[in-house]
């Protein structure tokens, strides 16, 4: 079966503006989302998982344009919704519906349960055509707050009067009122228990068979989503690192990133055979602001350093046109050689050869210096790494 | 023949509040051996981290630990109940031979410090070393710990350091006396699973270096996997079960741990298999039920968990279980009991 797309968002981008003062030099962005492409095909769950300030949850909020994009076109369902008016968007908003982190800041403590759901089904005057309008909404909000698992006295209650679950279940209520076509789940499950998370998760999946709904399902929980999502892109820094199938990414993940933090997840499996093997990153997340041309991951990628030892006859050429990762210092002439992050050149060559250097840590000067775009290495398998093919064949020194 | 750590009998903790009587723990007993890593997992409202806060004897107004003994035996073999100490005794084992890191770093650190004035007076505190030594040792601990140039980093501010960071600058600063008992309260909940990585690798390789026991509390059942030895399941203030984390995840006997295991998705396995939740939502503590806690939950409560808590059956010599199906005229749903010897 053909499949259908229902957004396309392209070459997406949504810079924060950091500049202080008036006299600034220079201006200073944080790119929270730079530059991504994927598709969301209709009736499927797309899973975007990353670390915290990876640009996630800016992804989604952009699509509905809670932010305004700085760059790219989010299409949905044939129309860019990066390109229309504000005054147009309404249906859209009807189409495209969200579900928040926060069960307990994003419900309006001072609105009863009726009025949270009714607010959109009103909004969006759908049942204007109606006899009796309040009435129909009114049975309309008892059949949401049943299928949800709640009951129908609950509707005149307000929030507080919940627990976290349960909010979260009149969270969903309110997306699934107006009928969405997809639906934004911005780290659903992340606020509520372990036992209660399986609950809401099975009800969306539940959802999605009966109303056909397409979701894209944003969390830090790798299983979780691994085991909602059909296909999930992994984001590092503004950046789409690797998109594959589910199945596919989890059984051969190829970009350095997701190997990591696959391998990072706590496995509830005391003797499981992996244990152990696990990739520890070293350092942390760069910052967002006005990054360098360079792979994002560089700075923190197990593949991007190379130990090159002088008794190789190739020293020189191994090292010619990488970039250094410490600085190298001649005590004797109190110079250095070359310094942190510089290209060596043939002459620095000749320098560090001379003054006896035993061990040099290098840098792979293509991932230093430039950023690598997310390419189709496999059929519906992208990854954004200069040495995807090397790393699959085992074949990088 | 493992020497003992701590000793914990018959405690219950309340607070008193204008609203009633909220009891976060309701009568637990465990013991901690040297060198042993314990987890404590549970939901939120389980009462775990009550318990943690019970040992330390830092239960504020308006909680109380209302019974029990704390017995925390000492390098010398002398034995010591907490619940006895007055603050000021209590504060000589505080930060010193027992330790405690919390969950979210930022706020057990003072903004308007230096890293290196909150490590020192914590070192200084507990030790005759003067000021350039306890710097000394300090920048030695940091750099245990991690951080890489601790010369220059340890002047640095809090807010200049990252979430994991920070983390690492409390486990340093915690482990700066030797203590003998490390209370670790949910440490990786608020950081990235690749920082979590890191900061347990550190939990298990200076529980290795330093032969102290930890208590590890989180609610994640990977991260219990990950690093204990032993393992006790909280519900509703109570112990439900507790054994070797081999008891507890191969061989779990109490139907809240065997729920929790199927709540979670099976990330070995190829097929997808739709997860099994617990249905209904975690007692209120203010008004607990009657009997165990989980009955109202539990897919095979009968009449009698209604009424009564269960006592801790012994499964094994390791494992104990509360709850009414080990008794042994109860009957043995399948899903317990196949498999079990």
């Amino acid at each position: 079966m053909e499949k259908k797309p229902l957004l396309e968002v392209r070459n997406l981008k949504k810079f924060f503006d950091k500049t202080k003062g008036l006299f600034a030099r220079e201006k200073k962005y944080l790119h929270a989302v730079d530059d991504i492409s994927f598709t969301i095909y209709e009736g499927e769950t797309f899973g975007l998982v990353g670390e915290s300030g990876c640009g996630k949850s800016t992804t989604g909020r952009t699509i509905v344009k809670l932010y305004e994009p700085t760059d790219g076109q989010i299409i949905f369902d044939g129309v860019d919704l990066a390109s229309i008016p504000e005054k147009d968007m309404l249906p859209y908003r009807r189409k495209i519906q969200m579900i928040f982190q926060d069960p307990y800041a994003s419900l309006n403590a001072r609105m009863t349960v009726t009025d949270i759901i009714a607010e959109g089904i009103v909004t969006h005057k759908l049942f204007k055509d109606h006899d009796d309008p309040e009435k129909a909404i009114q049975e309309r909000i008892y059949e949401l707050l049943e299928s949800v698992g709640l009951k129908k006295e609950h509707a005149s209650r307000y929030p507080h009067e919940f627990s976290g679950g349960q909010r979260q279940r009149i969270g969903i209520a309110r997306a699934l009122a107006v009928n969405p076509k997809l639906i934004i789940c911005d780290e659903p499950i992340s606020a509520l228990d372990v036992s209660i998370q399986a609950q809401v998760v099975n009800m969306l999946e539940d959802f999605q068979d009966d109303f056909g709904l397409t979701y894209l399902f944003i969390a830090h929980d790798l299983s979780m989503v691994k085991y909602i999502s059909d296909r999930i892109g992994v984001m590092y820094l503004g950046k789409l690192m690797e998109v594959a199938t589910s199945d596919v990414l989890y059984d051969r993940p190829l970009h350095p990133y997701t190997k990591a933090l696959l391998s990072s997840i706590p496995l509830p499996d005391p003797e499981h055979e992996d244990k152990g093997k696990r990739i520890v990153l070293q350092g942390d997340v760069p910052s967002p602001i006005n990054p360098k041309d360079r792979c994002r991951f560089a700075t923190r990628c197990n593949y991007s350093k190379i130990l090159v030892k002088n008794d190789d006859d190739d020293f020189r050429d191994k090292i010619v046109g990488k970039f250094a990762r410490e600085t190298v210092i001649d005590h004797d002439q109190h110079r250095a050689v070359v310094e942190e992050n510089k290209y060596i050149t043939e002459e620095i060559a000749d320098g560090i050869i001379e003054f006896g250097v035993k061990e040099l840590y290098i840098n792979r000067a293509k991932c230093f210096s430039k950023e690598p775009e997310l390419k189709e290495y496999e059929k519906e398998h992208f990854v954004a790494c200069h040495f995807t093919e090397e790393i699959d064949k085992g074949t990088l020194e | 023949m493992k020497k003992k750590v701590l000793e914990v009998k018959g405690v219950k903790t309340s607070f008193f509040t204008h609203l009633g009587e909220v009891q976060g723990v309701r009568g637990i007993d465990f013991e901690l051996n040297e060198g042993e890593i314990l987890g404590i997992v549970g939901e939120s409202g389980s009462g775990k981290s009550v318990t943690s806060l019970s040992i330390m004897n830092l239960v504020d107004h308006p909680g109380e630990i209302k019974e029990g003994q704390i017995l925390f035996h000492q390098e010398d073999g002398k034995i010591i109940d907490f619940t006895s100490l007055s603050n000021r005794k209590m504060n000589e084992f505080r930060g010193n031979e027992i330790a405690m890191i919390f969950q979210d770093p930022m706020t057990s650190l003072n903004p308007v410090y230096s890293i290196q004035n909150q490590m020192i007076e914590v070192i200084q505190r507990h030790t005759d070393l003067n000021k350039e030594e306890a710097i000394e040792r300090a920048k030695s601990l940091l750099e245990q710990v991690g951080i890489p140039d601790p010369d220059s980093q340890i002047t640095d501010y809090p807010h200049q350091f990252s979430g994991g960071m920070r983390q690492r600058a409390l486990i340093a600063t915690a482990i700066s006396c030797n203590p003998r008992l490390l209370i670790a309260d949910e440490p990786t909940t608020a950081l990235d699973v690749t920082i979590q990585a890191q900061i347990l690798e550190l939990l298990k390789k200076l529980q290795d270096e330093i032969n102290m026991s930890i208590i590890l509390i989180t609610h994640d059942l990977g991260v219990i996997a990950e690093v204990s030895t032993h393992v006790i399941v909280m519900y509703g203030g109570m112990i439900m079960e507790k054994g070797t984390v081999n008891d507890v995840f191969y061989n779990p006997k109490h139907p809240y741990t065997v729920g929790l295991h199927s709540s979670i998705p099976k990330s070995t396995k190829k097929e997808k298999e739709r997860l099994v939740p617990i249905e209904g939502s975690p007692p209120d503590l203010m008004d607990p039920p009657q009997g165990c806690p989980f009955s109202p939950r539990c897919p095979h409560a009968m009449q009698v968990c209604l009424e009564d808590a269960a006592p801790l059956f012994e499964v094994s010599d390791t494992q104990k279980v509360s709850c009414w199906l080990l008794h042994e005229d109860a009957p043995k749903p399948d899903e317990i009991f196949k498999g079990a010897k």
